[in-house]
């Protein structure tokens, strides 16, 4: 099944992102395209942004958790990134609190925890 | 029990299909915009929603939700989702409303998670006469 959503490679890292109306199917492909990927292409790095998921329930939670696992079994750190403050809440209240998932506020930053730097503070080649 | 309210508009839908899951869904944030709730009360009421029709679709094999707008004698806007399946119904309520226990997909935070998110919860269900989850979310 093709997702349709997008999971761009930089370098050794893979930044993809979930989109609002994510169904279970879509959310279950995302993991086994994005797991093949990072086996065949030898990933280093995962980043998720879920800044554009209105909701995490716990179905979505579970598929978060076990893709930080399986990511970890290959060997990459996976990176959930820009979870909604009203998410956040959310899965508090309701009692998930994305064990074993590492999280950073935006996509940036994740980036960032993987070791890339913002250009400007790259020193200047003259 | 539910607080005495004057009901305004409703709708039902059917939870028959996956596809169904994503509509209900929506329904439920269209009422919830409607009723001018917050964007944090908006995510709580529309993730109660998602619990609440999965658990119908997987466990109890379908069937319906039905949103309503209510308000309580104060004048306080709240939703109202009732979530009816046909299912085998719930042999031991107890501990499917205990965090951690589920007998199928999800991590089991379904009911007990669900209660949270909602003020008013009502949970009617018999072994072989299938389940009606009634949830109350009042605007903060």
């Amino acid at each position: 099944m093709n997702t349709g959503l997008p999971i761009l490679r930089l370098g050794d890292v893979l930044l993809g992102g979930l989109l609002s109306d994510l169904d279970d199917k879509t959310a279950l492909a995302f993991t086994d395209e994005l797991t093949t990927r990072i086996a065949n292409e030898g990933i280093r790095g995962v980043v998720i942004d879920i800044s554009r998921l209105e909701i995490v329930d716990s179905f979505v939670a579970r598929v978060l958790m076990q893709l930080a696992a399986t990511g970890r079994l290959l060997g990459t750190r996976m990176i959930v990134a820009g979870m909604r403050p009203a998410v956040a809440l959310t899965l508090t209240e309701l009692g998930l609190q994305l064990t074993g998932v590492q999280t950073a506020l935006n996509a940036e930053q994740a980036m960032e925890l993987l070791g890339w730097r913002r250009p400007e503070e790259a020193p200047h080649a003259s | 029990m539910l607080p005495d309210e004057r009901t305004v508009p409703s709708g039902e839908y059917p939870v028959r299909a996956e596809e169904d899951l994503l509509a209900a869904r929506h329904a439920v944030r269209a009422a919830a915009v409607a009723a001018g709730f917050s964007i944090v009360d908006q995510t709580k009421i529309v993730t109660a929603a998602s619990e609440l029709v999965r658990n119908a679709y997987i466990h109890g094999g379908g069937g319906t939700m039905t949103v309503e707008v209510v308000r309580d004698p104060a004048g306080r806007t709240g939703l109202r989702l009732r979530v009816r399946d046909e299912g085998p119904g719930i042999a031991d309520v107890e501990q499917a409303m205990t965090d951690g226990f589920s007998t199928g997909a999800g991590l089991g935070h379904g009911l007990g998670g669900t209660r949270r998110l909602v003020h008013d919860f009502r949970l009617d269900t018999e072994p072989g006469r299938g389940t009606t989850v009634t949830v109350v979310r009042w605007q903060s």
